[in-house]
């Protein structure tokens, strides 16, 4: 410990530091934040499940446990495909690692469709924040989809920030600015995309599986 | 280390100019300059802060005397939100961090820059970004926020005021404090000079250090509660709506999850700021550095479990109250053992009462009674009178404003030498420095008194017998503003024309004063190297100019 990252300065001022350690524990707090972010809605989850918890068991038992898991595939899938780009990067693949991570792209996008239909399923039947419907419904099935639609809402969000970065990353393989060498990017891109994925591990049981 | 293009200058010249890709406004606005990114959020806090006090100036003249002398009651309500949501969120959360951490941080670890350059620029653009984001709020919809700082449900989620802005702003803010207290973990993680061990740190690293971690772990949270405000003033997603089975008094407790461990954010760098005066001015190493050190973790610890007792009259459990209230106490104790030691580090030292040093006393006489009525709010029996009441005011601008808001003006007044090279009169920082102690007392002791006799705070009205102490209190927030802008004036007059400062103008010992006023732009000539603890006297003759050896 101790050592002092190479510095360089690029004439215009910019001091620029190359010192994958501590981008890496930048990383990890970041994440850490992202967890506290979701954290603070689990917290909620869990007092309003113990204030409600028939409500909660039967607005549960409305939700489409077959598409819920069929999303934990595909979104569990293009974590692996994910993992498998980053290793193809590191074995100097640069097409196939593109390829894993179109592959990833796709999955997330797939999760996205599928989700996009849950949530009109819903919206059909009334069930949807702002919606009157949800005032006439039992005590706590009103919370129960509010919070539903609020956390796999802001786990959405997270998706299609991950496809973004997954879309730069992607074009920076392309034109040489991520190899072998410097892939920190990639890198940090896969852990946001498992923790994505792993917010949506606990997602799962927590809405669907309650019934 | 790669030689730069930029030459020999890099390590030479003054951060304040340079070739001709780093002059004029771009210059600034794309530097990754620690330094300059410094002074830029100097000068956007500093415009934050005049704006704040002039609505604390407005509010103190509304309540001079009984009845409506100025304005209304919807105008004041929506005069103490504005002032507190910039106070809070614009000037003291990011206050001596985002000013002086930036500034400091990299100079005492012997480092060139923090860790992540262009993320600290991303930091203030973010900053900016949520600035203006909450000052939309003030043009947005039919009238400015006015639910208090606090945003409660449910009065925020149906407040005809344009809440969503402010909220939304708080919201970005937050984002900011975050990735600079992320910068600066990993930065003091990384970059200490050789040989400097954590316990080798200025004390201002470690308050830094704690502060950041509560920034990293706490931010989030209310993070997600003030985006839950605004989805259901926006959505309808309502999970603090008593009509859909929401509970009002989560929000409440998501609230001070957060909000009340900030308070620690605002103050542990100002701790550490007054630890780094002391030794200098007392030509002597601090007492119990150790102590002070891990005292700083302790308070961020412990003041993750205090939340509570801002909620000791909303309904809770007793046993959530009393443990609560323990817990509470127990974080005075940390507090206490930073006050006896720099007491301690003060007794039979020799003592050079200087500008910063009296600034340094005057937190710490201020920031006392601020603890001391703390602890008159954290008991339970006596929370239940003084809660809600003028006490509280009191208390909490005693320990923001003349604890946190003095630490800024002290650091400010030991910094500025070395920030902008050149010293500042200090006959008129002194004169300043008096007013400013005489008009803050006038105008908080007298909220204390009228608390106790029972006047209710965000009143815009109030009996006749409460009117002495109010207009004692208007006439003391005259003195301070006073006070306030003559330093200001003093500052911004020297900063272009006081004589040049030399390298250590206070004989002060950590690696900051070994550079060059104003440092390089790579900060040091070459990096140094720490054989020692961080203020070690003992070359230092008594008796010795400390000005002489500069040159």
């Amino acid at each position: 410990m101790n050592t002092h990252a190479d510095t360089m300065n690029d004439g215009g001022g910019h001091v620029m530091h190359k010192d994958p350690e501590g981008a890496k524990t930048g990383m990890w707090l970041f994440l850490f934040t992202e967890i506290l972010l979701f954290g603070g809605l689990f917290i909620i989850y869990a007092i309003y499940r113990g204030m409600y918890t028939e409500g909660f068991h039967h607005a549960a038992g409305e939700l489409n446990i077959l598409l819920g898991v069929t999303n934990t595939v595909v979104l569990l899938t293009s974590s692996l495909t994910m993992v498998l780009g980053v290793s193809a990067l590191q074995r100097r693949k640069r097409g196939l690692a593109q390829l894993y991570l179109a592959a990833t792209l796709l999955l997330a996008g797939t999760f996205l469709l599928i989700k996009f239909f849950e949530w009109g399923a819903k919206r059909s039947h009334g069930i949807f924040p702002g919606m009157e419907h949800l005032h006439d419904l039992p005590p706590g099935e009103g919370v129960f989809f509010n919070l539903y639609f609020m956390m796999t809402g802001l786990h959405g969000i997270h998706v299609i920030i991950g496809m973004i970065v997954m879309t730069v990353v992607y074009n920076r393989i392309q034109s040489g600015s991520i190899t072998h060498e410097n892939q920190g990017i990639l890198e940090y891109s896969g852990l946001y995309w498992h923790l994505v994925d792993l917010i949506w591990i606990f997602l799962l049981p927590l809405f669907y599986l309650t019934a | 280390m790669t030689e730069s293009p930029a030459g020999s200058w890099g390590r030479t010249g003054s951060y304040l100019d340079g070739p001709s890709s780093r002059t004029g406004l771009m210059g600034w606005l794309t530097t990754t300059d620690h330094k300059r990114i410094a002074l830029m959020y100097l000068a956007a806090m500093g415009v934050f802060f005049l704006v704040g006090m002039t609505i604390g100036l407005l509010i103190r003249l509304e309540l001079m005397q009984p009845g409506e002398q100025f304005y209304g009651a919807k105008t004041y309500n929506t005069f103490f939100t504005l002032h507190g949501v910039i106070m809070i969120f614009l000037f003291i959360v990011p206050g001596i961090p985002a000013v002086f951490g930036n500034f400091i941080l990299p100079l005492q670890l012997g480092a060139e820059d923090v860790a992540f350059p262009k993320l600290n620029l991303l930091s203030w653009y973010v900053y900016m970004a949520g600035a203006a984001i909450a000052l939309t709020s003030l043009y947005a919809g039919d009238s400015p926020p006015d639910t208090g700082w606090t945003f409660y449900a449910p009065y925020s989620i149906n407040s005809g005021g344009s809440v969503s802005w402010a909220v939304l702003g708080a919201f970005v803010l937050g984002f900011s404090s975050i990735l600079t207290g992320m910068n600066f973990i990993v930065t003091i993680h990384r970059l200490r000079a050789k040989g400097m061990g954590f316990f080798r740190m200025p004390l201002f690293c470690w308050g830094l250090y704690a502060t950041s971690w509560i920034q990293v772990i706490a931010t989030p949270v209310v993070g997600i509660t003030l985006v839950l405000v605004v989805m259901e003033r926006l959505l309808g997603i309502g999970l603090f709506d008593p009509s859909l089975g929401g509970d009002p008094i989560l929000y409440q407790h998501l609230f001070w999850i957060y909000s009340h461990p900030v308070v620690y954010v605002m103050i542990l760098p100002a701790m550490g700021v007054i630890s780094d005066i002391l030794p200098p001015f007392c030509g002597r190493t601090i007492f119990g550095y150790r102590a002070i050190a891990i005292s700083s973790m302790a308070i961020a610890v412990v003041g993750y479990g205090v939340w509570g007792h801002h909620m000791f009259t909303v309904g809770m459990s007793d046993t959530a109250r009393w443990v609560f209230s323990l817990l509470t106490f127990l974080v005075a104790i940390p507090t206490g053992v930073k006050i006896f030691n720099w007491t301690a580090t003060l007794y039979r030292a020799s003592i050079e009462l200087r500008v910063p040093l009296l600034y340094a006393l005057g937190f710490i006489f201020l920031f006392s009674i601020g603890g001391l009525t703390g602890l008159v709010n954290g008991a339970l029996s006596t929370d239940i009178h003084v809660h809600d009441t003028a006490f509280i005011v009191g208390h909490f601008h005693y320990t923001m404003f003349g604890g946190a808001g003095i630490g800024l003006f002290a650091a400010l007044h030991f910094w500025f030498p070395k920030m902008f090279g050149r010293m500042y009169n200090e006959k008129i920082a002194t004169w300043a420095w008096g007013l400013i102690m005489v008009g803050f007392n006038t105008l908080y002791f007298p909220m204390l008194v009228l608390g106790i006799m029972g006047m209710p705070r965000r009143y815009h009205d109030y009996l006749p017998q409460f009117q002495v102490p109010h207009f004692i209190s208007t006439v003391g927030s005259w003195i301070l503003a006073t006070g306030i802008i003559l330093m200001i004036v003093n500052l911004i007059r020297s900063a272009r024309k006081g004589r040049k400062a030399p390298n250590n103008p206070w004989g002060a010992t950590t690696l900051e004063w070994t550079t060059t006023s104003p440092p390089p732009l790579l900060n040091f000539a070459t990096l140094p190297e720490v054989k020692t603890g961080p203020y070690d006297f003992s070359g230092r003759k008594p008796g010795q100019s400390h000005e002489e050896g500069a040159s």
